[in-house]
């Protein structure tokens, strides 16, 4: 299994590598922000597949890593790259301070909560009182990073590589996390709170900790998402952001690194394909096929590549980590 | 004096179509412990029904009265077609269609009937001296048509051998399946109902803030923050949360936090009553072992 797992990242990885070489730059900036959105699944993953607290509101953390990228690089003339660390620590403080109280909350009740963060966040952003930073309704315009050392690279072959390695290094770090002791007692708390306090794991602690690891995430992810559009403005930052998010996880199949990957695929290029089938209701096309997807994997896509992998173990491998 | 009584009337008149977007989604909530996120989307639906059988030519009420049973039949469509195959799937995957059912509304509404934002005729007279002009017509028209809609639910599920079914499914399936309730059935009518009065607060509202397809997105909010405040296994402290929020949000938009913050102040409203009263005013508190 872990062979086999191996072996699968290792033919994407090589796989990821391509395109910048074969692929126009509308593909290619298509590509990146398949990876960035891989992140920003990957940290709702954490919170809602392996700890089971379902987030509607993932995308005001997309929001917040964006502006803090986007206001860093505009007013303070911060490199890009630099941006990352800062919009990451952010993010952390700002999952930590609205998850101690929300997530005192079951189920329901927290996805509801986060339902009201993500349907308000424009709202908060076009405030007069930030404007001079945010540029209220305008957004901010910022310019493509180019690459370093004189490297032979156009800017989005560039940008591509750049947000791959920052994937890479979040995706490791993550797959370490959640298969040692800490992914353990998040599995716990979601599926034996009871006897993970006798355990020893302090829950309340644990859960606020992974929201705010995974709004770490999910702000990097936004943070790279602004540095490749060039641009922040409160309107795209809407509900749909976090219903994206959400769609991504849920296609994708929860529990799985895999899954995330597959997740964001799904959801940058779904779209594409909905708006060739039908101009009219682009939105309705979308809809169909993400319950079509639904109800034939009920557990996600990658759910698929997990029985191919281990076909003897089909029933017990439901938290398994990749 | 004047201006805080229009504030707080004005405030009971949106309230009372949060109370019935409310009502709509503790009745779901009672009958399948889902929140349905489709919900607005799907009474800006059937206002649109409703609009388009006006313009044919129908009176106001006809319309009203085939639309109601249109949005049913569409709830209970949904509920056989699409939740049904979903009964044994992860919560997740459920939420999953909500969602994929709120693209689809939203997408369909703009298709067939444009996105372009219409107004929609009030059934009730344009002005009048009535309650000494503090409250417009309509906003008077439009609360009694939420107590009435309140009063037949409660009646429904008081009175009634379906409303007692219903309820008994809700409650405790395997035994109502013993007694020789049909399960399904009573939460495809639960869907049923709930649509229908959505479809009513759809056309109640439209007259006020205008007819577009995402018309319900931040009503849905507010209606959320209602039942919450009320308890959302409580339809009655539903409708009263729905009322609370409406005069809450009024007389904070207006002397408080003004017109931009008045969706923040939804999500501020929700957060309190989390921390501070996760239950409810009325609701039920639930205590589990942990």
């Amino acid at each position: 299994m872990a062979r086999k797992s191996l072996a699968l990242a290792l033919l994407i990885l090589a796989l990821a590598l391509l395109p910048p070489w074969l692929l126009s730059s509308y593909r290619l900036f298509q590509l990146t922000m398949v990876v960035v959105y891989a992140i920003a699944i990957l940290g709702l993953d954490m919170l809602t597949g392996y700890t089971g607290q379902i987030s509607l509101g993932h995308g005001a953390f997309y929001a917040a890593g964006a502006y803090t990228a986007a206001i860093l690089m505009a007013s303070f003339d911060v490199p890009y790259w630099a941006t990352l660390p800062v919009a990451a620590v952010i993010c952390f403080g700002f999952g930590f301070a609205f998850g101690f109280p929300a997530l005192r909350l079951g189920g329901l009740y927290l996805a509801l909560a986060t339902f009201g963060l993500a349907i308000a966040v424009p709202q908060l952003l076009k405030l007069k009182l930030f404007e001079d930073w945010t540029g209220g309704v305008q957004g901010i315009v910022i310019s493509k990073p180019d690459p370093p050392f004189g490297l032979a690279l156009s800017q989005d072959q560039w940008l591509y590589l750049f947000t791959l390695a920052v994937g890479v290094l979040l995706f490791l770090i993550a797959r370490n996390l959640l298969r040692g002791r800490i992914g353990l007692a998040m599995r716990a708390v979601r599926d034996r709170p009871v006897a993970a306090e006798a355990m020893g794991v302090d829950i309340a602690m644990l859960k606020t900790r992974t929201f705010a690891l995974s709004a770490m995430y999910t702000g990097i992810a936004g943070a790279l998402g602004a540095i490749a559009v060039q641009f922040v403005a409160p309107d795209s930052f809407s509900v749909f952001v976090s219903i994206t998010l959400f769609v991504g996880l849920v296609v994708g199949g929860v529990t799985s690194l895999l899954g995330a990957v597959l997740g964001a695929i799904f959801i940058v290029f779904v779209p594409n394909l909905a708006d060739q089938i039908s101009k009219a209701a682009p939105g309705a096309i979308y809809g169909v096929i993400l319950i079509g997807f639904l109800m034939l994997l009920p557990a996600g896509v990658a759910s698929l590549a997990r029985r191919a992998l281990a076909p003897r173990r089909a029933m017990t491998n439901q938290g398994e980590t990749r | 004096m004047q201006a805080l009584w229009h504030q707080i009337f004005s405030g009971i008149a949106t309230g009372g179509i949060y109370a019935s977007v409310a009502l709509a989604l503790v009745m779901i909530y009672q009958a399948t412990h889902h929140v349905n996120f489709a919900q607005g989307e799907m009474a800006t639906f059937s206002t649109y029904i409703a609009l388009a059988l006006i313009e044919a030519g129908f009176p106001y009420w006809l319309a009203f009265l085939a639309t109601i049973i249109v949005s049913f039949a569409i709830g209970v469509i949904i509920e056989r077609v699409l939740m049904r195959p979903m009964a044994e799937a992860p919560v997740l995957a459920s939420v999953g269609v909500f969602i994929g059912l709120l693209l689809i509304f939203n997408s369909v509404t703009g298709w067939i009937f444009s996105y372009s934002v219409k107004a929609f005729p009030s059934p009730f007279p344009e002005t009048s001296q009535f309650l000494g002009g503090w409250a417009s017509p309509h906003e008077v028209g439009a609360t009694l048509v939420t107590l009435v809609v309140l009063v037949l639910v409660y009646g429904f599920f008081r009175f009634t051998k379906l409303g007692l079914a219903m309820r008994a499914a809700a409650y405790n399936p395997v035994s109502s399946r013993l007694v020789g309730i049909r399960v399904g059935w009573m939460l495809a009518l639960g869907w049923g109902l709930a649509a229908a009065i959505g479809a009513i607060a759809g056309m109640m509202v439209a007259p006020i803030v205008f007819l577009d397809p995402s018309m319900m997105s931040g009503i849905l909010l507010y209606a959320f923050a209602g039942a919450l405040l009320g308890g959302i296994d409580n339809p009655l402290g539903a409708v009263i949360g729905g009322f609370a929020v409406g005069v809450i949000e009024n007389l904070a938009g207006a002397y408080v936090v003004g017109p931009e913050l008045k969706l923040t102040l939804a999500l501020v409203i929700i957060i309190a009553v989390l921390i501070f009263k996760p239950a409810g005013i009325f609701g039920r508190v639930i205590v589990s072992r942990v």
